[in-house]
């Protein structure tokens, strides 16, 4: 067994042995289980994928004469101005000024709250137009400028919820088109789509939050932050295979760090047709291999992964449950999968090779010595399920 | 008899010439139209594979260059950005010829191979981070 601090001093000292999720696999069978967890002391895991939960909070510094914002727009897209004078939260799906949506159907949705993150952490120059009413200590009411990241005093990613431990597969059996989160489904089953690294996947590593928790060093888009709450939706009772790993979204992370350090690589706006827009973001955790029993958790393949295929086009939107069928991450990598006896087209959200990328970048990192880890101070809950929102006809 | 994919840029004033009946007819070439846009007063393009021996396309192209049309042999509509692409995956059931496919089943990485493309822009419609485009 060994301890966080014993990791981080062989971090430290640049003689930690360091593997990705996908690596390890290989790595355990071939040195047994015993041996290996006395040998590895981090495993990396990382996903890519659309993360629409995410947002920055920014401040602007304090103009000439003062302005306490109440409505902000940054490239016409607006930015939640109901905090302190200065600052604004700009979330991932908010879309631009003018945007018809789905007025002519399907919407293109080309620009939004994710691509403007996109920008700031590209260094782009981005235009503020912001509103106030005057008060008497912040007279001016209207303004208009230009800025960079490197003009903000603060630029910090707060997301409520990424990095879902598992996810639904979309798929659409009625007889006309869909335009969902999860891409187009096409009438007839012609196609599903489904969002997960899988093997990589961080939470499928460590399914029962042993070494994920509050507090726990992320690299969120090439930044180093943190897990700073359970992510919002966060439902630790699921149905779970005999390894643990559940076969629905069930855990979720809230994360921070500072976007001045973030790679606009791993920060991708992106347009959903008929949908929205989004952000993609590359998160990458590492899992200190504490003892045999973590290391075992981080060697789960694709073929040990059941995501549940759902019909999109009355199951998901009216909330009945109803699953389809269960597919493995290594049946839907294949491009074509059986469901009910047809053979279906496999799409996908969530980007392995980035991923991949992520969890070889981060294991790079540690291995220098530049990246250290850090216990949970808070565990996750094991018995959290998720609430619904009803509507009721009468506030009593 | 080879195929050849060519790109047909038409000036604002050459809608009204039966240049496809020609290529067919006086140079025996099998056309297939992939995508087309010929409008009186408007510049328009023709996206085409051209099939028949090498000597027949040439002729029929200098031909069409007659007309003031510019051929383009290396021409294909349709623009993946490698730089754009995360890799996702979303455009593959949504490409009808795999010149939209995965190149490497390990690490999952999408390659888009040209000669492929049937210019039907699925791509461009389905692609979350807008790494494919049309040129027109």
């Amino acid at each position: 067994m060994k301890t966080y601090e014993e990791i981080n001093a062989k971090i430290e000292s640049k003689k930690a042995v360091v593997l990705t999720a996908e690596e390890v696999i290989d790595y355990v069978e071939k040195k047994g289980l015993e041996a290996a967890a006395k040998e590895v002391d981090v495993v990396t895991t990382a996903t890519f994928g659309p993360m629409c939960s995410s947002g920055c909070f920014l401040n602007f510094g304090h103009s000439k004469p003062r302005i306490r914002i109440t409505q902000a727009w940054i490239d016409d897209v607006e930015a939640y101005g109901g905090v302190a004078a200065v600052d604004v939260y700009l979330g991932a799906t908010q879309l631009r000024r003018n945007d018809p949506a789905n007025l002519y159907y399907p919407g293109e949705f080309r620009y939004g709250g994710g691509h403007v993150i996109e920008k700031l952490v590209a260094g782009d120059r981005l235009e503020l137009h912001a509103i106030s009413y005057g008060t008497d200590d912040y007279p001016l009411r209207e303004l208009r400028t230009w800025f960079t990241i490197k003009d903000l005093n603060q630029a910090i990613m707060v997301n409520p919820r990424n990095c879902y431990q598992n996810y639904n597969v979309a798929i659409n059996c009625s007889d006309r088109t869909l335009y969902t989160y999860l891409g187009v489904l096409r009438p007839g089953m012609q196609n599903l789509s489904y969002s997960s690294a899988g093997q990589l996947s961080p939470l499928l590593n460590d399914p029962l939050y042993e070494t994920i928790g509050v507090g726990t060093s992320v690299w969120l888009a090439g930044a180093h932050g943190h897990v700073h709450s359970e992510g919002t939706q966060f439902s630790s009772i699921a149905e779970r295979g005999p390894n643990d790993v559940p076969m629905e979204g069930a855990g979720t992370l809230g994360l921070t760090a500072n976007m001045k350090e973030m790679k606009s690589k791993y920060v991708r706006g992106i347009s959903l047709i008929g949908y929205g827009v989004s952000l993609a973001l590359g998160v990458g955790i590492p899992i200190p291999i504490l003892g045999p029993h973590i290391l075992k958790r981080t060697t789960v393949k694709d073929s040990e992964i059941f995501a549940s295929v759902i019909d999109y086009s009355s199951d998901y939107p009216n909330r009945t449950g109803k699953v389809l069928c269960r597919l493995t991450y290594e049946e839907l990598r294949k491009g074509e999968v059986v469901v009910s006896g047809k053979k279906v087209q496999v799409g996908s959200m969530s980007s392995y090779a980035m991923a991949l990328e992520v969890a070889n970048a981060l294991r790079d990192e540690i291995k220098r010595g530049d990246f250290l880890l850090s216990k949970p101070y808070k565990k996750f809950p094991l018995s959290q399920s998720q609430k619904p929102l009803v509507i009721r006809e009468k506030r009593k | 008899m080879s195929t050849k994919r060519m790109m047909l840029s038409f000036p604002k004033s050459e809608a009204e010439k039966p240049i496809v009946y020609h290529l067919v007819k006086d140079y025996d070439l099998v056309i297939n139209i992939f995508r087309a846009k010929v409008t009186p007063e408007e510049f328009g393009y023709l996206v085409l594979d051209v099939s028949g021996s090498d000597d027949d396309i040439k002729r029929g192209m200098d031909f069409v260059r007659t007309f003031n049309v510019e051929v383009d042999e290396a021409g294909v509509g349709v623009a993946w950005d490698a730089q754009r692409c995360t890799h996702c995956g979303n455009c593959l059931p949504h490409c009808p010829t795999k010149a939209l496919r995965i190149v490497d089943p390990m690490t999952r990485e999408v390659g888009f191979f040209p000669g492929d493309c049937v210019e039907c822009l699925a791509c461009i419609q389905n692609c979350p981070f807008n790494a494919c485009s049309s040129l027109f």
